[in-house]
């Protein structure tokens, strides 16, 4: 089976919480690290060198086989001044590239009005998971939002698949307002018909995909497994999101980092897989990004919230290797005395991905010029 | 003459129950026409009359309710039991409305006991004299935290809280200088809170006010034209006497409880939709010296009250809260109460969070493709179950009223049992020929009962899945 999508298409994977970085990828020759780490620090006979300074994480197994291949671009210390230590005031800013006051419009629905300036598809961005990201929301954007691909859409609590499909007729009767019955109404309606109109479209991805690629039974594969499923049927989709949670580690960070991101990184395998086995490998770039590093020095069960974290470009077009510059561990650089200072900007990364993957002059959307690197092999852009 | 009994008609009474508290059963409704109008309406502006909800049962009865003081998702299932289950509805009703626009988030300082200290000081101030409300407003730790008294020094000053009680909370943009903001800050240094914030790394103990004498700027300030040594009572004194003060608040009243504005930023361009029931509040307002029980008097008494029906949209909440008084749930303690919250937040709010100090946007802006399916999906949840306490009220109603049986007799009694909804002509007729093409409801048989549940079933997944439902 091919796609008949060859526009490029973004992958944002969010992992919630504040990934540890350092624990990801290990600056494994510093004895700042293990100083700072007696509690969770990665003992050196287990961890997985790829330099001669670095090493991932043990259970990131498959994201070290993709980075051999040359698949996976790691940007080394991203952040912004003044990081935020808030899980939710970061989150904002990542979503909104507003770092000095709180903005509404996120930075994806201002590609997707780039994109399709009409509202005419509902599903160029779709988000896999409850309620509408930030990133993706802002006044006039149409985005759509799934739970549940196999069960979406308006009344998929009716069991009864003949009364739903009854229901769903009259609440488009409904939900088509007569002539004058105001703004508010009218707004109301036309809100109501795109999401009808956005389940129909999207009713048609499981139906016609199959793979011989057995995802894992967890939420991030889950949700991978969906943007395959939902890419492969071709709808015009050029956005997907979706989140992994979990990531705030204050305590028992040693069990459950490991379980993360053993998940995580085998589900982004598994997709790459698929992808491939669709022949879709070049269609799709991947960033993954949290939104803040951790501190340091742990605290004796896990470690508290910091900055200079990192992110990861990961695709078929993509030249792998590191990028930026790995934060300074010597603590007198260090931002408060006690984290990690960021080397890059995201916004710069952000610009990276629009300008040279996207197509999309990205000053307007990340509010300014900011560095950029160099992380692509080919694009699509024509 | 049976008209005896009936001394307020039972769609002003839905109607009045919707806006002033968090919607009603039928059966509430009508208890509720038993006494006239502006009787109802006192009861509710002296709350204190009326006994509190005991909502303290619930960590008694459930642990995982009460125990942990830093779950806010216990603490916002406690506050939707309170909205379902309270005999002071205005009270509870005011505190939302304060949360909106004195809006204060548990964000910045993750430490869930002074959220919940500053809505319980919402709830129980809501109701009194500005000039009160602003004051606890000043002397609440989170508040405090939220705007960065904390930081706010004789030697130093920091602006944040002096603009923004200025700019959000009282008086609106363009009715004072810079300066004047300048000096109002000055008047709150030494006001901080004993327990530092943030939870990381300080813990979750509470925090109480303090005023530090030796961090307060004693010295002469010029504010709105005043001058004198003024502290931050002082200040408040003025702001509250300021016909600014009254315009923005009954402003955000009318907003609140009469009819959606545009949203604030757009308030010093856009003059109000009802420059008369402005006028009426902020009247109520200066009489009274800023008394927010005259002007809730003034407003639920008025006519534009009363003729404003299914003209706002329903803010998360209140959704969620209206249709669990639909179903007849949570009328106890009941674990699930602790889901709601993330329910709330899939509808664009989190409670005990507004996305900023300028609150949550309100109107048409809750409703995108996402809310809306969830809105719609909850509702359908929640009600498609004929054995849920208010559904299984609803089929009997119908059932034992003879005349109800008729199609149109039918779909309007429907929309009685759901709380006297006023829908569209359009959506009406949709109903009415739907259920004349099924004909008149027979209970004759077995089969008959089970088609004409289904009908009474159907009719109710379409009436709270209407674009209607979503209004208040």
């Amino acid at each position: 089976m091919t796609t008949k999508n060859k526009e490029p298409v973004l992958l944002i994977i969010q992992l919630s919480g504040g990934n540890d970085f350092m624990n990801t990828v290990i600056p494994f020759t510093s004895g700042v690290y293990f100083d700072n780490r007696p509690l969770v620090g990665i003992p050196e006979n287990k961890m997985i060198p790829f330099t001669e300074n670095l090493a991932f994480h043990p259970c990131a197994k498959s994201l070290k086989n993709l980075y051999e291949k040359g698949k996976v671009a790691i940007i080394q210390g991203i952040g912004y001044e003044n990081s935020s230590r808030s899980h939710f005031r970061a989150m904002d800013i990542w979503h909104t590239c507003e770092p000095n006051h709180v903005a509404t419009e996120g930075w994806l629905a201002k590609v997707i009005r780039e994109i399709d300036p009409n509202s005419s598809n509902p599903v160029t961005a779709v988000n896999f998971g409850r309620g509408l990201p930030r990133a993706l929301a802002a006044p006039g954007v149409i985005a759509t939002s799934v739970g549940d691909l196999d069960n979406y859409g308006l009344m998929s609590e009716i069991e009864k698949e003949e009364e739903k499909i009854e229901d769903l007729e009259m609440f488009k009767r409904m939900y088509t307002p007569a002539l004058g019955s105001g703004i508010v109404m009218d707004y109301l309606g036309e809100t109501g018909r795109t999401v009808l109109t956005g389940a129909d479209i999207l009713a048609e991805a499981p139906i016609n995909y199959s793979s011989t690629i057995e995802y894992s039974n967890n939420p991030i594969a889950k949700s991978l497994r969906d943007v395959a499923r939902v890419h492969f049927a071709g709808l015009g989709t050029r956005i997907f999101y979706t989140n992994h949670a979990g990531y705030d580690h204050h305590a028992q960070e040693v069990p459950n980092h490991a379980r993360l991101l053993t998940e995580l990184t085998d589900a982004i395998s598994d997709f790459m897989d698929d992808l491939d086995e669709h022949n879709a490998s070049e269609e799709i770039t991947i960033l993954v990004f949290t939104e803040f590093g951790r501190r340091v020095k742990d605290n004796g069960s896990g470690t508290d919230h910091g900055s200079g974290g990192g992110a990861f470009i990961i695709g078929e077009n993509v030249k792998g290797g590191l990028y930026s510059e790995y934060p300074s561990l010597n603590p007198s650089d260090w931002l408060y005395g006690e984290d990690l200072q960021h080397t890059i900007d995201f916004r710069g990364i952000y610009g990276t991905i629009l300008q040279q993957w996207m197509g999309i002059d990205p000053h307007d959307i990340i509010g300014g010029d900011f560095e950029q690197i160099s992380p692509f092999n080919k694009t699509l852009i024509r | 003459m049976v008209t005896n009994e009936i001394k307020t008609d039972s769609s002003l009474v839905a109607h009045l129950l919707r806006r002033a508290g968090f919607g009603s059963d039928y059966s509430q409704i009508q208890e509720f026409t038993k006494k006239k109008y502006e009787e109802i309406v006192e009861d509710f502006l002296n709350p204190e009359i009326f006994p509190e909800v005991e909502d303290k049962l619930i960590s008694r009865h459930y642990i995982s309710l009460g125990a942990n003081k830093d779950n806010q998702a216990t603490w916002n299932g406690r506050w939707f039991y309170r909205m379902i289950n309270t005999k002071r509805p205005l009270q509870e009703k005011m505190a939302l409305f304060w949360h909106h626009v004195l809006a204060t988030g548990w964000t910045k300082s993750e430490h869930t006991p002074t959220m919940v200290n500053h809505i319980e000081m919402l709830r129980k101030n809501g109701l009194k004299n500005f000039r009160t409300i602003l004051i606890e407003l000043s002397k609440d730790p989170a508040m405090i935290y939220w705007l960065d008294n904390n930081e706010n020094h004789s030697e130093s000053i920091n602006e944040n809280y002096g603009r923004e009680i200025l700019e959000l909370f009282s008086m609106g943009i363009g009715n004072y200088t810079e300066d004047d903001i300048k000096n109002a800050a000055r008047s709150f240094t030494g006001w901080t809170f004993t327990q530092p914030l943030p939870l990381y790394p300080y813990g979750h103990y509470e925090s109480k006010f303090i005023f530090k004498e030796n961090d307060h700027d004693y010295g002469v300030k010029k504010f709105l034209e005043k001058t004198g040594p003024f502290n931050g009572e002082e200040i408040i004194d003025i702001i509250s006497q300021q016909e600014a003060t009254a315009r923005f608040i009954c402003r955000h009243l009318y907003n609140f409880f009469v009819e959606d504005e545009p949203q604030v930023p757009a308030w010093s361009i856009t003059p109000p939709k009802n420059q008369f029931a402005i006028d009426q509040m902020v009247k109520s307002w200066l009489e009274s010296d800023a008394d927010l029980k005259s002007v809730m008097r003034t407003l639920l008494n008025s006519d534009w009250f009363k003729k404003s029906k299914m003209n706002r949209v329903k803010c998360p909440a209140e959704f969620i809260a209206a249709t669990l008084k639909i179903s007849g749930e949570y009328r106890s303690p009941d674990p699930g109460l602790v889901q709601l919250e993330s329910t709330c937040i899939a509808m664009g709010q989190k409670l005990m969070d507004p996305p900023s100090v300028e609150g949550w946007h309100t109107g048409k802006e809750w409703i995108d493709g996402g809310t809306l399916t969830e809105r719609v999906n909850y509702a359908i949840e929640i009600l498609n179950d004929p054995n849920k306490p208010g559904v299984k009220f609803i089929i009997n109603e119908i059932k034992n009223d003879k005349e109800s049986h008729n199609p149109k007799k039918f779909v309007n009694r429907m929309l009685e049992l759901v709380g006297f909804i006023e829908i569209s002509e359009n959506t009406k007729s949709l109903l009415i020929k739907l259920a004349e093409e099924d004909g008149k409801l027979s209970f004759r048989t077995k089969k008959d009962q089970e088609i004409s549940r289904n009908r009474i079933m159907r009719m109710l997944r379409l009436i709270i899945s209407s674009m209607e439902f979503q209004f208040s």
